[in-house]
């Protein structure tokens, strides 16, 4: 019987070692350093022009200069040192887009699925309403008014992007707060913000991580799309984004302009969206 | 004061959301109409009826989980029919609950070190690792079963931390609500003959909600029958089951299959 085998060893049975937590965190983390050490790290002069060197192939095909190893773009700028600098951008936006986006989200949706009442109420209209806009005229919009530039940018996903938190924390603080645990916890004494934080919080913490990575690809792609119309930060920065509309133009003279970023764009969106369902598996005490 | 609790002509309200038109208030059911009646120090109460006379709602009421709308709850003197949540939560050590179900009572995400802890920590217990290793103990649980969560426990075991839970907190009364009516036969038996055990060596005074009367002879000696939100007899349980005063008391006695050799099946 399954019960029966499971009151020795439901507890010792090793968790799988989770290969997709791995890969992605690998890639994620391999990225990070990059960004961080950008500057050491790259070949060349990312903005650095020399237009007898321009649309140079990468390293394994005939005409590639040595030095210059994922080619160049019809400027004559390195294309490996130019994802590696646009990979600070990417990696900025997602990190600090996504977590602030989360905190504000989640929160709202915390109090408004656990409080309901008239808490509810107000911060469901306000989702009511937010829903009605088209996100990518909003965020378009919203760049127009605040002007381009990375907090520009932050401050676009955030304020679209809050409502995609707010809506799945909500539901689900709901369900949790229907289950008869909270009512033990206020048997047991427990005040209304003890009991959201201690019981209803971890029980939507997995989710809430699921969430916050999958909004950190998504912050990646938005910043890549606002650049590629040219609504990010300086078009002079290097930016995932910008590489990819700079290399549309040129694709069938010089496909690995816009390959490459592509690639490690899609790379990092889907790592993310990974890293997420993999933290979950490891970390989550229930199994699902 | 041999009373632990003394309620009087309770009453109990909701609003019924599924009757509720599309503008304006709901209208209110009448769950509880009027019950009045004591549970002594030490006793064993027993509260039968059919499904959806009142029974839960009683209960939360007693453990004010539901504030009542009318009468009055007396729990050793004082009264806390309307006592604003703040004021309550140094009485709630004293009357604790073990609920139906044991997976949707304990937090899944929390260890059953954690779920016994945490009420001993809010009331400012000390030597709290020593009262959780005895309170395992007590209900029966190795004591190394505290690291584990609720999803590593079989039914009863789970039912076992809840009583665990409870018991810790060394209270005065604890309401029991259908805790048997989920698990196995044989896992019936053993929570049924841990609680006769616990009240004994504990001193409790419980209330035992159930509509399984058989469980309700064996453990309780008073019995209180409800029936739509009214008590239609409450007696010593001995009395009741020789003979029957209501004819609603009589319909449910009839309900269950007591062993009856003089039984002829036609
Ligand atoms: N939140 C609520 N809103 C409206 N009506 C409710 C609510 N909770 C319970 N009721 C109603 O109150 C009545 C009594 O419910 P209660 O849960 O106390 O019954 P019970 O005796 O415990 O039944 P059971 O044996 O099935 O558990 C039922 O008719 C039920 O439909
Ligand atoms: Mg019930």
């Amino acid at each position: 019987m399954a019960e029966a085998k499971a009151i020795d060893g439901r507890s010792l049975v090793r968790r799988r070692a989770g290969l997709r937590l791995w890969l992605s965190a690998s890639w994620l983390g391999l990225l990070c350093l990059v960004a961080l050490f950008a500057p050491w790290i790259a070949p060349k002069d990312p903005l650095a022009q020399d237009l007898f060197l321009g649309r140079l192939p990468p390293f394994w095909m005939p005409g590639a200069e040595p030095g210059y190893l994922l080619g160049t773009d019809s400027l004559g700028r390195d294309v490996l040192s130019r994802i590696v600098h646009g990979a600070r951008v990417a990696l900025a936006v997602a990190l600090i887009a996504g977590t602030i986006t989360c905190l504000i989200g989640a929160t709202l949706g915390l109090l408004a699925g656990f409080l309901r009442g008239w808490v509810d109420m107000i911060i469901s209209r306000m989702i009511d309403i937010w829903m009605a806009f088209p996100p990518v005229l909003f965020s378009i919009l919203l760049i127009a008014v605040l002007g381009p530039g990375l907090v520009s940018i932050i401050i676009a996903i955030v304020v679209i992007d809050w409502t995609r938190f707010a809506r799945v924390v909500r539901a689900e603080a709901m369900a949790q707060g229907a289950m008869d645990y909270v009512a033990s916890a206020r048997v047991a004494g427990r005040g209304r913000p003890g009991t959201m934080v201690r019981e209803i919080l971890p029980n939507v913490l997995p989710t809430i991580v699921v969430l916050l990575t999958l909004e950190m690809g998504i912050a990646v792609i938005v910043e890549a799309i606002l650049s590629f119309v040219n609504l990010s930060i300086s078009t002079d920065d290097p930016t995932w984004g910008g590489m990819i509309s700079e290399g549309r133009t040129s694709v069938h003279q010089a496909w690995w302009v816009l390959v490459f970023p592509l690639v490690t764009l899609f790379l990092t969106v889907l790592a993310f969206s990974q890293l997420g369902e993999g933290l979950k598996d490891r970390f989550d005490p229930v199994l699902r | 004061m041999a009373d632990l609790y003394s309620i009087e002509a309770l009453r109990l309200s909701l609003a019924d959301m599924t009757a509720k038109p599309l503008f304006g208030a709901a209208p209110h059911i009448e769950i509880l109409r009027g019950l009045s009646f004591t549970i002594p120090r030490g006793a064993v109460v027993g509260i039968v009826g059919g499904s959806g006379s009142g029974k839960s709602t009683l209960g939360r009421a007693l453990v004010r989980l539901l504030e009542p709308s009318g009468g009055a709850i007396r729990f050793d003197g004082t009264d806390i029919t309307h006592l604003p949540e703040a004021a309550l939560r140094p009485l709630r050590r004293r009357f604790q609950m073990i609920f139906q179900d044991p997976m949707s009572s304990l937090n899944p995400r929390h260890r059953v070190a954690t779920i016994i802890a945490e009420p001993l920590r809010l009331h400012g217990f000390d030597a709290i690792p020593d009262r959780v290793a005895r309170a395992l103990d007590h209900v029966g649980l190795p004591a190394h079963f505290a690291s584990r969560y609720p999803h590593e426990l079989s039914g009863g075991q789970r039912q076992r931390v809840g009583i665990a839970r409870a018991i810790a907190l060394e209270p005065d009364f604890i309401l029991a609500d259908e805790i048997v009516s989920g698990l196995d036969v044989s896992s019936q038996a053993q929570v049924l003959n841990l609680l006769e055990r616990l009240v004994g060596d504990l001193g409790l005074t419980l209330a035992f909600i159930s509509h399984d009367l058989s469980v309700i002879r064996r453990l309780c000696q008073r019995t209180i029958v409800l029936h739509r939100g009214e008590i239609v007899e409450d007696r010593p349980t001995a009395d009741l089951f020789a003979d029957p005063q209501a004819a609603y008391t009589r319909e449910l006695l009839e309900a269950i299959p007591l062993p009856d050799p003089a039984q002829v099946w036609t």
